[in-house]
């Protein structure tokens, strides 16, 4: 019963943490859009400025990445099941 | 489900146990697969270029051509590493793609290429600075940000590491995801073979494997070199 109730809140828990993928997402459109004005502004520096948002896009996709870190361990380590 | 590490076995070498996982023999596979490829290119080299040489000029010229311009021309001796970095990446993802288990999907490979661009940042920032200015670069620019500087030092091969291990990991646990998903609709529909699960998983395949493995190749070798080429320069410049 306690496993039952340690593996079901895992499972919760690791569907909170892919919470975190809205952040990336909201940042890396908002990147994204930039890049398409800049581009339209000057259409001869779209490979620099392709480059440099691909750049960015990466690093702010990393809160979401640390968070899919965390459902993944939940979900195939289990961490909580030996503290019972 | 069952989405596991990689499989490993163990062999023993003068009485000590040494655990070979399915990492390592695909990685040795890919280092054979590269050097055979890359020997096959540039064999019986001729002054003017055949088609396989014009292939391997091309692959030497690009990195050289993106080193310069992300570097600048005094770290051009960092072109042969970035090189060999995104050959290796490239190919560690690519693997998927013949049914291998992605060199990439563990976390081991990924922290590895983190340290090592690390220690080539820490390296490089101490030949430009001094060791004097190393340790003082911590110290700024107010002396009370010296515990942040220091854990954002440690901070930056972590998420280098993550961010390739995460992306290629994902895509493999999304993929398998969906395949359970669209066998559990087959058997919901009465179908004793699978038919659902053709079609949506080769599109996904080709998001994951092939655009996300090219994609995460090149970030993680750009941002190695901007973070050497960033750490190479000395203050005073």
């Amino acid at each position: 019963m306690e496993k039952a109730i340690v593996l079901a809140a895992s499972a919760i828990g690791a569907g909170i943490a892919m919470i975190s993928g809205f952040g990336p997402g909201i940042g890396q459109g908002y990147a994204a859009g930039k890049a398409t004005e800049a581009v339209g502004r000057q259409p001869e520096a779209s490979g620099a400025i392709t480059r440099t948002m691909l750049v960015g896009c990466a690093v702010a996709e990393s809160t979401g990445i640390y968070g899919f870190v965390v459902a993944l361990i939940l979900l195939f380590i289990n961490p909580f099941i030996d503290k019972l | 489900m069952n989405v596991q590490g990689p499989h490993y076995f163990t062999v023993d070498i003068l009485g000590l146990e040494v655990k070979i996982s399915e990492t390592i023999v695909v990685g040795w596979i890919i280092i054979a697969f590269i050097t055979a490829l890359i020997l096959f290119l540039t064999h019986n080299m001729q002054k003017i270029p055949s088609k396989r040489q014009s292939i391997a000029e091309l692959i030497v010229t690009t990195v050289n051509k993106l080193v310069l311009d992300t570097m600048g021309k005094r770290n051009m001796a960092f072109a042969p590493y970035m090189a060999t970095l995104f050959m290796f990446s490239l190919f560690g993802s690519l693997v998927g793609l013949v049914g291998l288990r992605p060199m990439t999907a563990d976390y081991n490979t990924t922290l590895t290429w983190a340290l090592l661009t690390f220690f080539m940042v820490q390296a490089c920032n101490i030949k430009a600075n001094g060791i004097g200015g190393y340790l003082k670069g911590f110290t700024e620019p107010v002396v009370f940000m010296t515990p942040l500087n220091i854990v954002s030092l440690f901070v930056s091969p972590i998420s280098l590491s993550f961010r390739h291990f995460g992306n290629i990991a994902g895509g493999m646990v999304i993929t398998m995801l969906v395949y359970f998903a669209l066998t559990g609709l087959s058997t919901a529909l009465g179908l004793s073979v699978p038919l659902a699960t053709i079609g949506i998983p080769a599109v996904l395949s080709v998001y994951f494997d092939l655009f996300s493995a090219v994609m995460q190749a090149f970030i993680f070798v750009m941002l190695s070199m901007v973070y050497i080429g960033s750490a190479n320069e000395s203050e005073e410049e």
